[in-house]
């Protein structure tokens, strides 16, 4: 209706958003406003799709009523296929915000003579525009009528003033156009008329797996991704990774989360991981990767958080049921609704399939801990290559959204001894903390180790622990340290037995020393006791001897001076002489 | 063998542009010189009624449409060509 004169260029391009999750990201907002949009790849590589959801998404999001001019399905295909993506047509055709006309033309009904434009088509889609106010048309696909005119120079000539129609009544347009042979962008060289924005889809059969790529080939007067980037046609409608941008921006919590492993924990600085952090368990087969990651979820619902767990080895109940041996009851959780678990066959479609139903899925439940169980055999389609930014992609999005993921990784090898570090999808410079399960054969039993191979931002032990798996559930204990090895299992239970009576032993003798050292201090004691008698005895003798002595001196004397009393009469012993007769 | 015939035709313009103006004048010409008494001519101008343009597939301009006798038959251009457009109507020149 309104012509806009032409464009006083403003300093952004303005743009209309698709509502694509991921278009809008890669070209910065959206398709050019108000200009064509070439969008072309081969047969069956989602231009249509990616089309209608434009529309769609314009018609019911952006509040901009569309047009979808058809040039190959008609209303009634159209309408049932784009059906499969949750988009009602006929609502939306009887609300008046989208309109559709299917041109068709049959060159077997048409005879040339003379001249002639293509006025006709004009008039429709200007009527169709006007009937419901379309800000948005699509034309899938204008190539068409190249098989139904035989005059392709009236074609070409018509086509390029459609396109600049379109732009002057001021039209966001989505021209589609079929790949051609070879280099060439379009079959019909379309790409010469609509030079402002071109889109290219491919399809792509890689190692049996399909996957579909878009690239934005050109952007007149906007920055945009150039790289090619694998989309998907979901149940939601079109999803082009990079689901979310490539950015580096995401908040760090420094809150801690326990693993539900109170040893592990302490191993990780005494608290567990941060929260919204990235953690990798690797290990060889039978290491207890599955039964750390049943933990890890348990821990959250314990904690009243929800948890989401990816499987792609076991089936929902073959979990339940295996973590019940080890003591972890994971069915209340689940219908309490804190718990999910997600098992699919990796090989049910492409990497972006499932990256993609793990985004949405995440986006619906918004749990706060995932588990991916595991994510190697997310590698038997696609190489590292193409998993590495998948994964990338995931663990971005779920730092973005502060979830806690742990991953879980299987690393080739029977034994795990062969180079354990190797996390196989070459993603541990991605984890914040890395955690390595090994098995340890020995003396004939095989025991599992575990340690902290890495952990961001924390003090963590470098000891490792013998990790045991018991139907009381998880637990670490320390390894023995011997001099020369390290023992686990029953080794180290008999070492430690052996341990323990050597100690006994000694602690025996200790005992009996004391005892002896007692018995004979006791010896010494009566020895001493009898010499000290003897000594007594002794004295007593020495003193009766000489109080013999000093008797008799007495007596002597008491004699003599009695005689001489008795002969002279002197007084020296004057009243003695009584007693001393008395002792005698 | 088609005399009994009775041609039902329908010519799409759009305005009074010249090339409109000349489909007009050599349809009738051609109807009256080969079809005379046994033609229909409904003129549309799809600038006044955009939407009949659907109904019959309208794209070029002008179009001409031969509804009657089945099966339709389009002819698209100015009619200038007086041996195509009966070629087109499947009108078999009158002197045979």
């Amino acid at each position: 209706m309104k012509k806009k004169a032409a464009p006083a260029e403003p300093p952004t391009l303005p743009k209309s958003p698709t509502g694509i999750t991921g278009l809008d990201e890669i070209t910065g907002g959206g398709l050019p406003t108000g200009r064509p949009t070439l969008v072309c790849g081969s047969a069956g590589c989602g231009k249509t799709m990616l089309a209608m959801e434009f529309l769609v998404r314009g018609a019911v999001e952006f509040g901009e009523p569309g047009v979808f001019m058809m040039f190959e399905e008609n209303a009634a295909e159209l309408t049932a296929n784009v059906r499969s993506l949750g988009f009602d047509l006929d609502k939306l055709v009887k609300q008046k915000k989208i309109a559709l006309d299917h041109v068709h033309i049959e060159r077997s009904e048409i005879e040339e003579t003379g001249e002639y434009d293509l006025e006709g088509l004009f008039i429709r889609l200007g009527h169709a525009i006007d009937s419901i106010g379309a800000k948005r048309v699509v034309l899938d696909t204008v190539e068409a009528l190249f098989a139904g005119l035989p005059n392709h120079a009236i074609l070409r000539s018509e086509l390029r003033r459609l396109f600049r129609w379109l732009k002057d009544r001021g039209i966001t347009a989505i021209i589609t156009g079929e790949k051609g042979d070879g280099n060439a962008i379009t079959r019909f060289g379309l790409e010469e008329y609509v030079a402002d924005c071109v889109i290219t889809l491919d399809h792509r059969v890689h190692d049996q797996i399909s996957t579909r790529r878009l690239r934005v080939l050109k952007y007149r007067g906007s920055a945009h991704g150039t790289n090619e980037y694998p989309f998907l046609i979901g149940e939601k409608g079109l999803s082009v990774l990079p689901i979310t941008s490539l950015r580096l921006d995401h908040p760090a919590s420094s809150e801690r989360l326990s693993t539900g492993i109170a040893r592990l924990d302490e191993m990780l600085g005494g608290q567990g991981v941060f929260r919204g952090s990235s953690v990798l368990i690797s290990g060889a087969p039978g290491t207890g990767k599955s039964s750390i990651g049943a933990k890890f979820a348990e821990a959250a619902c314990r904690r009243g958080e929800r948890a989401l767990i990816f499987a792609y080895e076991e089936s929902s109940a073959q979990i339940e049921r295996n973590m019940r041996s080890i003591g972890i009851d994971l069915a209340p959780w689940i219908k309490k609704g804190l718990l999910q678990i997600h098992s699919s066959r990796p090989t049910l479609g492409g990497l972006e399939q499932h990256l993609v139903a793990m985004h949405d899925t995440v986006k619906a439940f918004r749990p706060t801990v995932v588990v991916v169980d595991p994510i190697s055999n997310l590698t038997i389609k696609g190489s590292d290559v193409e998993v590495m930014p998948t994964l990338m992609r995931l663990i971005d999005f779920l730092k973005q959204q502060q979830i806690t993921s742990l991953f879980i990784s299987l690393t080739k090898g029977a034994t795990g001894t062969n180079a354990p570090e190797d996390s196989q999808v070459s993603v541990s410079s991605i984890m914040d903390t890395w955690l390595l399960l090994r098995n340890v054969e020995f003396n004939g039993e095989r025991n599992r180790l575990i340690h902290v191979l890495k952990s961001r931002g924390m003090p963590h032990s470098n000891q490792m622990r013998e990790f045991v798996l018991s139907d009381a559930g998880i637990d670490l204990v320390d390894v023995y340290l011997g001099a020369d090895r390290v023992l686990t299992g029953t080794a180290r239970v008999a070492q430690e037995a052996h341990e323990r009576t050597a100690a006994e032993l000694r602690r025996e003798n200790h005992a009996r020393k004391l005892r002896q050292l007692a018995a004979k201090r006791k010896a010494i004691e009566a020895q001493i006791a009898a010499l000290d008698a003897e000594a007594e005895a002794e004295e007593a003798e020495v003193k009766f001897a000489i109080a013999q002595e000093t008797m008799q001196e007495k007596t002597k004397r008491q004699n003599s001076a009695d005689m001489a009393q008795m002969r002279g009469g002197s007084e020296a012993g004057k009243g003695k002489p009584k007693g001393k007769r008395g002792t005698k | 063998m088609t005399k009994s015939k009775t041609y039902q035709l329908r010519l799409y313009v759009a305005g009074q542009t010249p090339r409109c103006l000349a489909a007009v004048a050599n349809l009738k010409r051609i109807c009256e010189t080969h079809l005379a008494g046994q033609y229909r001519i409904e003129v549309i101008d799809l600038m006044e009624t955009p939407q009949l343009a659907v109904g019959d597939q309208i794209l070029a301009v002008p179009t001409l449409v031969r509804r009657l006798p089945e099966p339709i038959k389009k002819i698209i251009g100015d009619l200038s060509n007086e041996e195509r457009v009966l070629v087109g109507l499947n009108v078999l020149p009158v002197k045979e």
